[in-house]
């Protein structure tokens, strides 16, 4: 439950899919050495929805993500990403116009900026590669960046920049794709706790915007107490549902509320029965 | 598992949110205030990005990179100088005075000029092959595994074959034309440029294609846009081995194919039958001199490239 409302926005958005995921196996190899990753993951995320992945090592959660990117395809089971209720009319969001903006964005732990290109010529790719004119571009990059709060640091390269910056820079980038669905690989897990505070805020303020659908994969049961609508929490080897937690905190949360904190206690608690598992 | 019940705003979560309210109350008059987003992230990132020392100046950067090369220079002179007071080959073994002042003799001359233009325009026309095809067959090979199968391992066999060794073929095929001479260049350096391709596109960090593939980017336009420029520091040093293996094919191809006896090659055979060994000398400190341009124009252009790339300390050279 969240009591940001959409601020009303000057334009429309991107609608926000939902990703389903039905009995989802993911198997690398095959015989005695292969190893599966994923083993029978059902998850069904509504449009607009804020669902924190949690787990530890080896848990599958990129592998996850690059399923639901279309990366990669599941052994078995089926992955869906679409527009409207699942079951009821749904356009496949991969199949839309890729002039009206690629289905669906990630971000990164390293910020995976382009260093061959200053930052706002960063931001502007994918709205090059959909073809949109120069003029055009750079406005939305400077809208974008601003946004970020990197307004004057388009001419800068990547590497100018701090690990918080360079993660503001790309989430302008993943924004400027237009996508209704963001997917996040622990993007806040290599940046000091001040800079990675205020990154949730930016995010949380920017999604509360714009209302695309979120999965958000991290290992910090705190940020996921922090951001999410919901926690799923993974096994690891194979990768498996353990536990699913409905945040009813309301928004604005603070990472450093009692709420919060009595939360990741209890998913915490969870992860290290799970983990402890793989110790006998 | 739902956990704790809604909580309402509390006074910290609203002080959080607007700042102009200032300290609402008495129980929270020690506080600081706490900034807008926008302020705590603008000092965040003032503090994050460090200074940057200065980069020092076109003229120190010149002088840096010259005088070792003065000194090297003086000290060739110096053993040559050695060798002629030592009467080493005397018939042979002009003084370096008698060959500057041949060098000098020559630059006085519109057909000297005219020779470098000859050889220049041949380089030009033979290194752009060089690249093109060297460019796309070394693409071709690395993203395609059926051609990395075939021929990647020939283009590395070729790369250890002198270029001189393609002459009789290149005669063969072309006559003795400019032609052959080409053929003689793209055939001894387009490996080395193409085997600069495959290892820098083999070198691409795959979290780079990923997100390349994310935002969009397919086919043509991957590797136009993401996987290239990032191939492309690697890339830059097989274009100056292949600078390098093509110069010496142009000018290997000069001496032995008589096609112009106006071209630094052919002047410098010219030179040899005429027992003109000074001219010989002067020849061969003019294409020394153009090979170090040369390079020293590659080093300008990797040191821009890396930096830009953020490969290198911002603050070095």
């Amino acid at each position: 439950m969240t009591t940001l409302a959409p601020t009303p926005g000057t334009r429309t958005y991107a609608p926000a899919p939902s990703v389903t995921l039905e009995r989802v196996s993911k198997r690398y190899g095959g015989g005695d050495a292969g190893v599966v990753a994923l083993q029978d993951i059902s998850l069904a995320v509504r449009p607009g929805e804020f669902v924190c992945l949690v787990g530890a090592s080896g848990c599958g959660k990129t592998t996850l993500l690059n399923l639901v990117a279309g990366l990669d395809r599941p052994t078995v089971g089926t992955v869906d990403v679409s527009i409207g209720d699942p079951g009821g009319s749904s356009v496949p969001a991969r199949d839309r116009d890729p002039v009206a903006g690629t289905g669906t964005a990630m971000l990164f732990q390293d910020s995976a900026l382009f260093p061959w290109l200053t930052v706002a010529a960063n931001v502007e790719l994918p709205l090059r590669l959909r073809g949109v004119k120069k003029s055009e571009r750079r406005a939305v990059a400077d809208d974008l960046l601003e946004r970020v709060h990197l307004g004057g640091f388009g001419p800068k390269r990547p590497h100018e920049l701090s690990g918080g910056m360079r993660q503001r820079a790309a989430l302008a980038r993943a924004l400027a794709q237009d996508a209704g669905l963001l997917l996040m690989d622990e993007p806040f897990g290599a940046l000091d706790a001040i800079t990675r505070d205020l990154l949730h805020d930016e995010l949380e303020s920017l999604w509360a915007d714009r209302g695309f659908t979120v999965l958000f994969v991290t290992h910090n049961v705190r940020e996921a107490a922090r951001l999410g609508d919901r926690i799923v929490l993974l096994t690891s080897r194979p990768g498996r549902v353990a536990a699913t937690y409905a945040v009813d905190l309301v928004r604005p949360r603070r990472i450093d509320s009692t709420e919060i904190a009595s939360l990741a206690a209890a998913v915490t608690d969870q992860l290290r029965a799970e983990v402890g598992r793989h110790g006998r | 598992m739902a956990v704790e019940r809604p909580i309402i705003g509390t006074d910290l979560d609203d002080l959080r949110r607007d700042d102009s309210r200032g300290i609402p109350n008495s129980d929270v008059a020690d506080a600081p205030v706490r900034p807008s987003l926008d302020q705590a992230l603008a000092g965040l990132d003032a503090l994050d990005r460090s200074g940057g020392s200065a980069r020092a100046t076109l003229a120190q950067r010149t002088w840096r990179s010259t005088w070792p090369k003065l000194i090297a220079f003086g000290l060739i002179l110096l053993v040559w100088q050695i060798a002629v007071w030592a009467h080493w080959k005397p018939y042979v073994l002009q003084s370096p005075a008698t060959a500057g002042r041949e060098l000098w003799n020559q630059l006085g001359t519109s057909l000297f000029w005219q020779a470098v233009w000859v050889t220049a325009q041949q380089a030009l026309i033979g290194y752009t092959l060089v690249v093109v095809i060297g460019g796309v067959v070394g693409t071709a090979v690395a993203r395609i595994p059926v051609l990395r199968a075939g021929i990647g391992a020939l283009i590395t066999g070729m790369q250890t074959l002198p270029s001189v060794l393609w002459y009789p073929l290149a005669v063969m095929v072309f006559g003795v034309t400019w032609r052959a001479i080409i053929l003689m260049m793209v055939l001894g350096a387009a490996p080395s440029v193409a085997n600069g391709f495959i290892s820098g596109i083999d070198q691409v960090p795959p979290g780079l294609l990923r997100a390349g593939r994310i935002l969009g980017a397919r086919g043509v336009s991957l590797e136009r846009h993401v996987v290239l420029p990032a191939a492309f520091p690697s890339i830059l040093g097989g274009l100056k081995q292949g600078w390098a293996f093509a110069w010496h094919a142009l000018l290997a191809g000069e001496f032995l194919i008589l096609v112009n006896p106006l071209s630094l090659g052919g002047r410098t055979v010219g030179a040899e039958t005429q027992g003109t060994y000074g001219v010989v000398v002067a020849m061969m400190i003019v294409i020394v001199f153009i090979g170090i341009m040369v390079d020293v124009a590659f080093s300008r252009v990797t040191t821009s490239v890396r930096r830009r790339y953020g490969l290198i300390d911002a603050s070095a050279g």
